[in-house]
């Protein structure tokens, strides 16, 4: 009925080709889950022993990334693309099948030249003005980075030729069908791993806290649904899952709305990481707080009684964008955990790795973190962008990052094509 | 052993069965296998099958001209048909009849992810151009500003809705079928849209850009089959078994050749060398770009002697041309490995039949599409005269700022290098 699996952590993860010989992690195997409908924590005996491995492993996941977090932007931004590394290992492995393998000498270094034209074009594109604002005091390089820039899209272009001719002169007879699927299935992890971490890197360096708030949110609302599931759980939310119930989504939804709203004050109010960083130094940072993140006052006479001892509270205006992210992040983002366990279902396989005991690997982590990550960066541009900037603003960058020349060209190009929309209404 | 399938019908209905496609007027596949190499030489049937070819070649030649004496406009529009046609071979390609009977309204999650697609990639490519064109009236300019600005918003509104559908139409044990079904439509869009987004851009660039690598893959084509048809003797690649080196070489050769010579002829055309900056239809006007100016070089000595001219006209695209006649010639061909390796990986003949033949649409636009990515990249790279930062600026203050915001910049801006300039003075 109810195995007690104590496996440790201690045991190096075998990654032979083989899926279904997975080492077991510590949940509950789905032959029960099968048998019995609805197998809901509530009922597991296990539980406990259960909870504490995944709480430890938690607590040092946690604590490390709180330290990469004070040491600053650039770190994260490597603490990523080490994740990325991990969860592209972890899909790679997943649907390959060892004997077709054997046969194709030289296929795996295929995916790893894709992942490296990708990983050149993602991050090439985002931090390339921050490159060129880091070396912009020497000459020499700065003239050799921006012709890198320049060749940028050119370079990864060629790359990618490259690869597309590989694959197609090492297709090999009575082979194309498992060569073309895993072509197609390099893709998509790439296009997955990489899309989510374009915009995930673009937001930590319009400031860490918008990078943090929504992975904290997505963390929290993963720990209250577990614990109200734990204590409260009954009614089971969906077929895909079937461990979660509708009373932990519903509390963690009521948890995590709430706890944005204060975490975004709490936040919002350390320069660290509300401030932007222009180019790829580590230094401290120092900057104007901006709209956002100013409090305003509102004033709580006519709401609350006489012996309430705070007349007013201060809100930043940002705490009320941090009810739209919470509200994503309770109701939206466990959908792509939905979809993770789909896939394994659908592939029969237990977890996407087993990097991190209790909770499996580095995918299964990662999976509500990737959507959150897209709509926090979306929302950033639509919404709190626009909002922040202004004449004055925009006149500052220009001044701050064109040379004099740059400046008189944009200024001829901005004139021409105002006077092209001026002669379009008159 | 050969049947004489020599039926020209376009529409025949396509039973979603993959071995019993309506043939096409080419060797079946039984004769190709046990007999390894079929160069076109020995095929006694290759004048009727050239024909038919040659027939529908000059129809769909004719109708692209027409297009692209319409304009920028109706050649976006023609695309974006090509594209639906191409989209729904490719859907069609490796569903199942049996499972999908049982999943209703999966189509429609498809062309769901499709319509979000077409409003994300050409809401990029032609927001500035639809600003442009509706500036005249107050209401619709703020309409269209409001939903570029938003237009991000609204696209992945769209496909988390498509997402979280997907999600909740799971079923119990078609969970591999949907998931495959899933990645195959997202490959579709990106193949599809991908090159697409590029061939817009290339076209408002300017229809030289869209118009002279077609033309010179087509007549890479051409030549290929020709050269193939007359001389050819030695197999080229596993993947098509009809090629040959002779055929290769003989049409990069003629490839780099008709380049250069299009590439002067086509650039002294102002329809198509001028940029097109909104959506208007009408005639067009512009100073050229300084590679459509004719350089005059001295002619080379050998040739002087029989021809009375001291000097050639060269236009500087030309050389630029030539590149793009060398890539078209050795790697666009590769496109069209890659969709025989996957017809063959999958055992289909072809794509589709709408083309009689040819094949489907997709079978036609295999090298185009690796061309017209190639040809984007090439001109953003070394053609236009690029500047990052400002590029991104203005694209920054395009998108966020209001008129008469960019007015107050533009002013304010103004006055502060006048101060400068005084300064310096």
């Amino acid at each position: 009925m109810q195995k007690d699996t104590t496996t440790s952590s201690s045991t190096p993860p075998t990654n032979t080709g083989r899926i279904r010989h997975r080492k077991r992690s510590n949940e509950v195997i789905p032959e029960d889950g099968k048998a019995n409908g609805g197998k809901l924590l509530v009922n597991d005996k296990s539980k406990y022993k259960s909870m504490l491995i995944r709480a430890y492993s938690s607590v040092w996941m946690i604590g490390s990334f709180v330290l990469i977090i004070y040491m600053g932007h650039l770190y994260i931004t490597a603490m990523i693309v080490v994740i990325q590394i991990f969860m592209a290992r972890e899909l790679f492995n997943l649907l390959r099948r060892a004997h077709e393998d054997k046969q194709l000498p030289g296929f795996r270094l295929l995916n790893w030249h894709f992942f490296f034209t990708a990983m050149l074009f993602v991050y090439g594109r985002i931090l390339s003005q921050r490159l060129v604002n880091t070396v912009n005091s020497d000459k020499v390089l700065y003239r050799l980075v921006s012709s890198l820039i320049k060749y940028h899209m050119v370079v990864c272009y060629s790359l990618y030729i490259t690869g597309f001719i590989w694959f197609i002169l090492t297709l090999k007879k009575k082979m194309y069908k498992y060569q073309f699927g895993q072509y197609a299935w390099t893709h998509m992890i790439l296009i997955v791993v990489f899309g989510q971490s374009s915009f995930t890197v673009p937001s930590i360096f319009e400031g860490i806290f918008w990078f943090l708030l929504p992975a904290t949110l997505i963390v929290i609302n993963d720990i209250a649904a577990y614990f109200f599931g734990f204590f409260f759980g009954r009614t089971p939310l969906i077929k895909l899952s079937p461990k979660k119930t509708w009373e932990g989504f519903i509390g963690a939804s009521v948890t995590t709305i709430i706890s944005a709203f204060m975490l975004a004050n709490i936040m919002g109010r350390s320069q660290w990481l509300t401030c932007p960083r222009k180019d790829l130094s580590t230094g401290w940072l120092d900057c104007d707080p901006g709209l956002l993140f100013t409090p305003e006052s509102y004033s709580l006479l006519g709401w609350t009684p006489h012996w309430f001892p705070w007349k007013e509270i201060s809100i930043l205006p940002v705490q009320w964008h941090a009810l739209c992210l919470g509200l994503f992040a309770s109701i939206i983002a466990p959908f792509g955990g939905f979809f993770a366990s789909g896939f394994k279902r659908a592939f029969k396989i237990k977890d996407f790795g087993d990097s991190i005991p209790g909770h499996g690997g580095l995918t299964d982590r990662m999976d509500c973190q990737m959507v959150m990550a897209v709509f926090a960066y979306i929302y950033h541009q639509s919404f709190v962008v626009p909002q922040s900037l202004s004449v004055e603003m925009i006149l500052d960058q220009i001044l701050m990052n064109l040379s004099f020349d740059e400046q008189e060209a944009l200024y001829r190009r901005l004139g021409e094509m105002l006077q092209q929309g001026i002669q379009r209404m008159t | 052993m050969r049947d004489s399938s020599a039926d020209n019908s376009c529409s025949s209905p396509r039973t979603p069965n993959l071995r019993q496609r309506r043939r096409s007027n080419e060797i079946p596949p039984e004769i190709l296998k046990s007999n390894g190499t079929i160069l076109l030489v020995n095929d006694k049937f290759k004048y009727k099958s050239m024909w038919i070819r040659a027939y529908s070649s000059l129809w769909m030649l004719a109708f692209v001209s027409l297009i692209i004496y319409m304009g920028h406009l109706y050649i976006w529009a023609m695309i974006v048909v090509i594209q639906i046609f191409m989209a729904s071979e490719l859907f069609n390609l490796l569903r199942r009849a049996n499972q999908d009977k049982r999943l209703p309204k999966f189509k429609l999650l498809n062309w769901h992810f499709f319509f979000t697609a077409m409003l994300y990639v050409y809401g990029r490519i032609l927001s500035q151009h639809l600003v442009n064109t509706v500036t005249s009236e107050k209401i619709f300019y703020r309409l269209v500003s409001n939903l570029i600005k938003y237009q991000m918003v609204i696209c992945y509104f769209l496909y988390i809705a498509g997402f979280v559908w997907f999600i909740l139409s799971l079923k119990k044990r078609y969970y591999k079928y949907q998931f495959g079904q899933y990645a195959w439509t997202h490959m579709i869009l990106i193949v599809v849209f991908t090159q697409s987004a590029f061939t817009v851009a290339n076209i408002f660039q300017g229809i030289f850009w869209f118009l002279f690598p077609a033309l010179l893959i087509a007549m890479n084509d051409v030549a290929a089959y020709f050269f193939g048809f007359f001389f050819g003797k030695t197999p080229l690649i596993k993947l098509s078994p009809k090629k040959t080196w002779e055929g290769f070489i003989g049409a990069s050769v003629a490839t780099m050749i008709a380049a250069f010579t299009f590439a002067n002829f086509l650039g002294r055309f102002q329809w198509l060398t001028c940029p097109r900056k909104d959506l208007s239809t009408g005639w067009l006007e512009c100073d050229p770009d300084p590679i459509f100016k004719p350089e005059y070089i001295p002619m080379p000595e050998f040739i002087s002697h029989w021809i009375p001219e001291k000097e050639i006209a060269v236009l500087p695209v030309q050389w630029h041309a030539l590149w793009l006649g060398l890539f078209a010639s050795i790697i666009a061909p590769f496109g069209g490995f890659f969709a025989s390796g996957f017809k063959r990986a999958f055992k289909i003949k072809d794509f589709g039949d709408s083309i009689p033949g040819h094949g489907g649409f997709t079978d036609r636009m295999d090298c185009q599409m690796v061309m017209a990515v190639f040809v984007y990249i090439y001109h953003q790279s070394f053609v236009v005269q690029h500047d990052y930062s400002i590029d991104v600026l203005l694209d920054q203050i395009m998108r966020d700022l209001g008129f008469e915001e960019q007015l107050a910049l533009y002013t304010k801006l103004g006055q502060i290098l006048q101060e400068r300039q005084l300064m310096h003075i």
